[in-house]
């Protein structure tokens, strides 16, 4: 593999994928063949046309309402986590200790995940917490809490798994920012709201709709908190609970993959249209007025 | 004028930030003390504290969980999925890193699929080939199921590690003679072997919290912790929920235990994103 051999004779397969191939081999073998075989196979419904298990899907209320309750979740959990994370991460973009602590704190629900969190939930958030009696003690809200098996547990669970992964996302690029623009726009006059608006907005725009988009994927396929803070068999019945009992509990694997694929199919909708939005924001003059 | 209003504003909405960011981590913090507190609990109803305390509910819960086994094929798996994506990966980030060779942009798409893709969607179709050539319910299913995030994993964090080693120091140790097998056992293995740490201490941590590809793929016998963890909460009616905490404290434990080190090694930001190559 030495220098001479390679002028000699061009190699037929260039030696990089010696190295990458076992790799590229796995990831085909283990990711893209399922996933092409998951395809074809939703097209070939136990019974009716190539279309049936497509038609099924969308005819069947309890079926498309899944899709609905899946967006219903996911796009207000991820507007509460990208918005509150920004100006956070924005405002511990300096390096101290005090980052470094809350940056260390914040990873730990990311690394519980979300099944624990559901279990602390049941604990903290049920009806007679911690929480609920600390509200009753001082007489915040009177009536009975209910947090936990309904539309708001599952929220907060997404929350609390989700937020603290798009404010580590976010803090890695808003770190990444060099100070010095901002101070130079500090020396022509501007303040730190400005500052941000036609400094550090801008120039964040890409990784704010890579932050929106992970967040919103991780919140979209929300699965153990729907199950066991929510209600998995009303308001909080998610097109992966559907995807899980037709797979799961009626052996329709076709339908099951049927539902997979729309499933990443309304997320790859919601990704292009972040992308694309981005991209609107980027060509615009960099202090127009954008709304 | 304006600017004592701008600087109210500007302490008022610190203030905001800040309260925001305390009521998170306390109200975090507080789950999890419950959660503690309930699995050392004798009976907690409705009260601020338990009546009694006891230890009961660990061994309570090791039996009837089998924390035993679940703990063994835990570590099988996460043990497995660790040398394996590290051993396929590190090449494949060599290669990315230090080379220009066709097809090199459809293979980092490729590597970025699977975490771009959530496990949900790609897991049922996975799970169905599993049943289908007979490796669903078996360890091996499911350490597969695991490698799937994990491989690209390690050669996303692994390649700009990879990217800022000189590469002048490999050619210097070519010019003095050194073969392939040399210059990578004196040169090459030593200035990795902080990057191969750190990516493989990720790699356990995420393995182990990872919940959807393994309860797609996994059988009675081959549940990881996480896993079990779900099932107990899951069926939560009918056993107490102390020994169900006392589970999950259990599992707790074992994540933070290698968080902590993890921590020694790597920036909190490396868990969710890929290394960044500027000096912290």
């Amino acid at each position: 593999m030495n220098a001479a051999a390679r002028v000699a004779r061009p190699a037929l397969i260039d030696s990089a994928w010696l190295l990458v191939g076992p790799a590229v081999l796995f990831l085909l073998m283990l990711f893209v063949y399922p996933f092409l075989y998951g395809f074809a196979l939703s097209f070939q419904p136990l019974e009716g046309g190539r279309l049936a298990n497509y038609q099924n899907f969308f005819a069947d209320s309890r079926a498309w309402r899944t899709l609905v309750t899946t967006f219903g979740l996911a796009l207000p959990v991820t507007v509460i986590n990208v918005g509150l994370a920004l100006p956070i991460a924005f405002r511990l973009r300096r390096r101290t200790r005090y980052q470094r602590w809350i940056t260390a704190l914040l990873v730990v629900p990311i690394t519980l995940g979300t099944v624990l969190i559901a279990d602390g939930m049941l604990t903290y958030f049920g009806p007679r917490g911690w929480l609920a009696q600390t509200l009753q003690l001082v007489h915040l809200y009177d009536g009975p809490i209910r947090l936990t098996h309904n539309y708001w547990g599952v929220l907060i669970s997404l929350v609390i798994s989700g937020f603290p992964f798009a404010f580590l996302l976010l803090l890695s690029y808003v770190t990444g920012i060099d100070p010095v623009l901002a101070r130079a726009a500090a020396t022509l006059g501007a303040n730190r709201f400005n500052q941000f608006r036609h400094i550090y907005l801008p120039l964040l725009a890409p990784g704010l709709a890579i932050t929106f988009c992970l967040a919103f994927v991780q919140a979209f396929s929300v699965f153990p908190s729907a199950v066991l803070v929510g209600a998995p068999s009303g308001s909080t019945r998610v097109i992966s609970i559907a995807a899980y009992e037709a797979a799961f509990e009626n052996y329709d694997y076709a339908m099951a993959s049927t539902i997979a694929m729309i499933m990443g199919f309304a997320q790859l909708i919601v990704v292009a249209a972040v992308l694309a939005l981005r991209r609107a924001f980027y060509r615009g003059p960099v202090s127009g007025g954008k709304g | 004028m304006s600017a004592t209003v701008e600087r109210w504003g500007g302490r008022a909405w610190g203030a905001l930030l800040v309260g925001l960011m305390a009521l998170f981590i306390v109200n975090v913090a507080l789950m999890v003390a419950a959660v503690a507190t309930n699995s050392f609990a004798r009976r907690w109803l409705g009260t601020w504290l338990p009546d009694g305390f006891t230890t009961g509910w660990y061994a309570a819960a090791w039996k009837e969980f089998q924390l035993g086994d679940v703990l063994w094929v835990t570590v099988e798996v996460v043990l497995a999925v660790v040398v394996l994506s590290v051993l396929i990966g590190v090449p494949a980030a060599y290669a990315l890193a230090r080379r220009e060779f066709a097809g090199k942009r459809i293979v980092l798409l490729l590597f970025l699929l699977p975490l771009i893709i959530p496990p949900f969607t790609y897991g049922i179709p996975f799970a169905t080939v599993m049943y289908r050539v007979g490796l669903a319910g078996t360890l091996p299913g499911v350490i597969l199921a695991n490698l799937i995030p994990a491989l690209p994993f390690v050669i996303l964090v692994m390649t700009p590690f990879i990217e800022q080693i000189d590469p002048n120091l490999e050619s210097a140790a070519r010019v003095f003679g050194a073969g392939t097998a040399r210059m990578f056992a004196y040169v090459l293995a030593p200035l990795l072997m902080p990057g191969i740490l750190a990516a493989a201490l990720l790699v356990l941590v995420r393995t182990i919290a990872l919940f959807e590809l393994t309860f797609l793929t996994a059988g009675p016998d081959s549940q990881t912790l996480v896993v079990a963890l779900y099932y107990a909460v899951f069926a939560a009616g009918v056993r107490a929920p102390q020994s169900v905490d006392a589970m999950a404290i259990v599992y707790m434990v074992v994540t933070l235990v290698w968080l902590l080190l993890a921590l020694r090694f790597v920036n909190p930001t490396q868990l969710v994103s890929r290394v960044r190559e500027q000096p912290a």
